[in-house]
């Protein structure tokens, strides 16, 4: 029967449910693909291919259009300590931010699916930060660290200990945005390792009950292995966003003290959209993006090879 | 055991007061005098002070202020609503051709196309910020509406097409091959026949889209000006300008009230809804 459909490739059934012909179906299937793919290629590749030829101009406030200037760009690029030291900067930051998520996202998610806070208040309850605007939210944790009518620091001197700079000085501001990124974003790996934890299977879990593991051992012979593709899935999601880091930092420290927290998202946006240097911005977050790809690739394969002998 | 318990019921406790802070620390500063929030931090109402709706008038623009946050809302919600449902409806047809025609263009498969989608996530948008601006500008559609809707379809309807393709996996073609023999078009198969099955879908799809699109601030920030400023923007520029927490804390819960309402509802929608039984 021409309606059967048949598996090619990568298990793609082929539907072939139309009698008159295979140019038709090709057609059918163009009309109903193309307005959207058309329309993100439009938003999309079409002002990719701008930024690229942007980087090669110099476009500025004092002279706007595309006069061809080579590499002078690029190499401006690579003496940029500015940009650099917010790039080294973003490493450690993503990863411990998508770490710590990681960490608690999975403990809440192992209390909700183990029946301890199963109940549907405290699923909603953990979910509400997702659902809050990241940068209003930010705006709300700054006046939580204001450092002279803020609550923490009232609740550290009322337990004795000094008050804090927490936005005025680098090391606290940083530990103040991840606190702020934390509370944003567990309930996301919460709500991703929760979906992947109800979808596991029984038996291997009666299995390890019948052999005597204890909770612990379940918890990382069994649990952890097979949870192995869902964990690598929300922690890569994770460290891509982490990396495009922007709204806490403009609404919480606007990258000072002096650019101590600057993240390569927020130091391009001032120099290109507030300094209006367009052309070496254009060049900076290209550099950005070729970074962001093949780093984020490098920690997708080895996530990936991590985790397989265990799962096996 | 009870130490485990008591150490787990303390773990569960202070996460869900760490959750809950924030918005109960805005809501309480929202509703002070301004001498309960300058001279020290003060925390219960009634007790330590005497609650003031004060906050709630100045974002209206009463008493002289010169925020008023109605007109901001009304932006994110046509921004939002207008982008959302572009979004929803391109790509849930892409998705739908996706889901059911197998596309060759040299090595390009069916997989690719929607790793194509999907990536358009990835991109950070700061790199294509650029072209944005100058492109919005001499279009002159910067600061208005349709500019601000146009930029953050790029980033919707990839959420929806990743949605929306495993959606339509899930429904059995052999539905549409019935309504291809009753003498449908594809067109009408797919709206007659599939789409009313994909409510769902769609409801997810829409409620995702509507998020993202409604919490987004950076192509806002860089492609309004004043005119078109949207909730998020609004919010940050009080945030600079002014520091009286109680009418910013005021309007932090503002802007967030619409979304978590919709998410609620939606939660409830969709509870009741047959997300498993609308298949088979």
């Amino acid at each position: 029967m021409a309606t059967s459909p048949t598996t090619i490739g990568r298990n793609f059934p082929v539907v072939n449910f139309l009698e008159n012909g295979h140019g038709v179906t090709k057609l059918y299937g163009r009309l109903f693909l193309m307005p959207g793919l058309w329309t993100l290629i439009a938003i999309i590749i079409f002002p990719l291919f701008f930024t690229i030829a942007l980087s090669f101009s110099n476009w500025s406030v004092a002279n706007a259009g595309f006069d061809w200037v080579g590499g002078r760009n690029w190499s401006a690029m690579t003496e940029n300590g500015r940009f650099w030291s917010s790039m080294v900067r973003l490493l450690p930051f993503a990863f411990l931010t998508v770490v710590i998520q990681y960490v608690l996202g999975f403990a809440i998610a192992m209390f909700s699916w183990k029946g301890i806070a199963s109940g549907r208040f405290f699923r909603v309850l953990w979910l509400i930060p997702m659902m809050t605007t990241p940068v209003v939210m930010s705006v709300v944790w700054k006046s939580i660290f204001q450092e002279t009518v803020g609550p923490v620091n009232f609740v550290l001197t009322a337990l004795g200990v000094s008050p804090i700079a927490w936005l005025s000085s680098s090391t606290p501001a940083m530990f103040a945005i991840i606190v702020a990124e934390v509370w944003q974003w567990t309930p996301f790996m919460f709500l991703l390792l929760l979906a992947g934890l109800l979808s596991l299977p029984k038996e291997p879990f009666l299995a390890a009950s019948i052999d005597g593991a204890g909770p612990v051992r379940t918890f990382f012979k069994v649990t952890l292995p097979m949870m192995a593709p869902v964990s690598i899935g929300a922690i890569i999601i994770r460290l891509i966003e982490a990396s495009k880091i922007f709204d806490t930092i403009y609404a919480m420290t606007i990258g000072g003290p002096g650019s101590s927290t600057e993240s390569p998202s927020y130091y391009i946006y001032i120099t290109g959209l507030r300094n209006f240097d367009l052309a070496n911005g254009a060049t900076l977050s290209l550099t950005y993006l070729i970074f962001f790809i093949i780093v984020l690739t490098v920690i997708a394969q080895v996530l990936g090879r991590l985790a397989k002998p265990k799962g096996s | 055991m009870i130490v485990k318990r008591v150490i787990t019921g303390a773990f569960i406790t202070l996460w869900s007061f760490f959750v809950m802070m924030p918005i109960l620390w805005a809501l309480v500063t929202s509703i002070k005098p301004p001498e309960a929030v300058d001279i020290k931090a003060t925390f219960i109402p009634f007790v330590d002070f005497t609650p003031t709706l004060l906050g709630w008038s100045n974002i209206f623009g009463a008493g002289g202020a010169t925020t008023n946050l109605v007109p901001p809302l009304f932006n994110s919600i046509i921004v939002t609503g207008g982008a959302a449902a572009i979004s929803l409806v391109l790509g849930t047809i892409s998705a739908y051709g996706l889901s059911r025609y197998l596309f060759k263009a040299g090595f390009i498969r069916n997989a690719d196309i929607i790793f194509f989608f999907i990536s358009q996530r990835i991109m950070p948008p700061i790199v294509l910020s650029f072209p944005f601006f100058l492109m919005l500008r001499n279009l002159g559609l910067l600061d208005t509406h349709i500019g601000l809707i146009l930029v953050s379809i790029g980033g919707l309807m990839p959420i929806v097409v990743w949605l929306m393709v495993d959606f339509f996996n899930g429904i059995p073609r052999e539905l549409d091959e019935m309504a291809t023999l009753e003498g449908y078009n594809p067109f009408e198969a797919f709206a007659k026949v599939v789409l009313p099955l994909a409510a769902p879908g769609l409801t997810v799809a829409g409620m995702f889209a509507v998020i993202f699109g409604w919490n987004d601030f950076f192509y806002p920030l860089v492609l309004t000006f004043g005119k078109v400023v949207t909730l998020p923007v609004a919010i940050v520029t009080l945030n600079a300008t002014i520091t009286p927490y109680w009418t910013l804390s005021a309007a932090a819960i503002f802007a967030i009230l619409p979304l978590v309402a919709f998410a609620f509802v939606m939660e409830r929608f969709l509870s009741k809804g047959s997300l498993s039984g609308a298949v088979r």
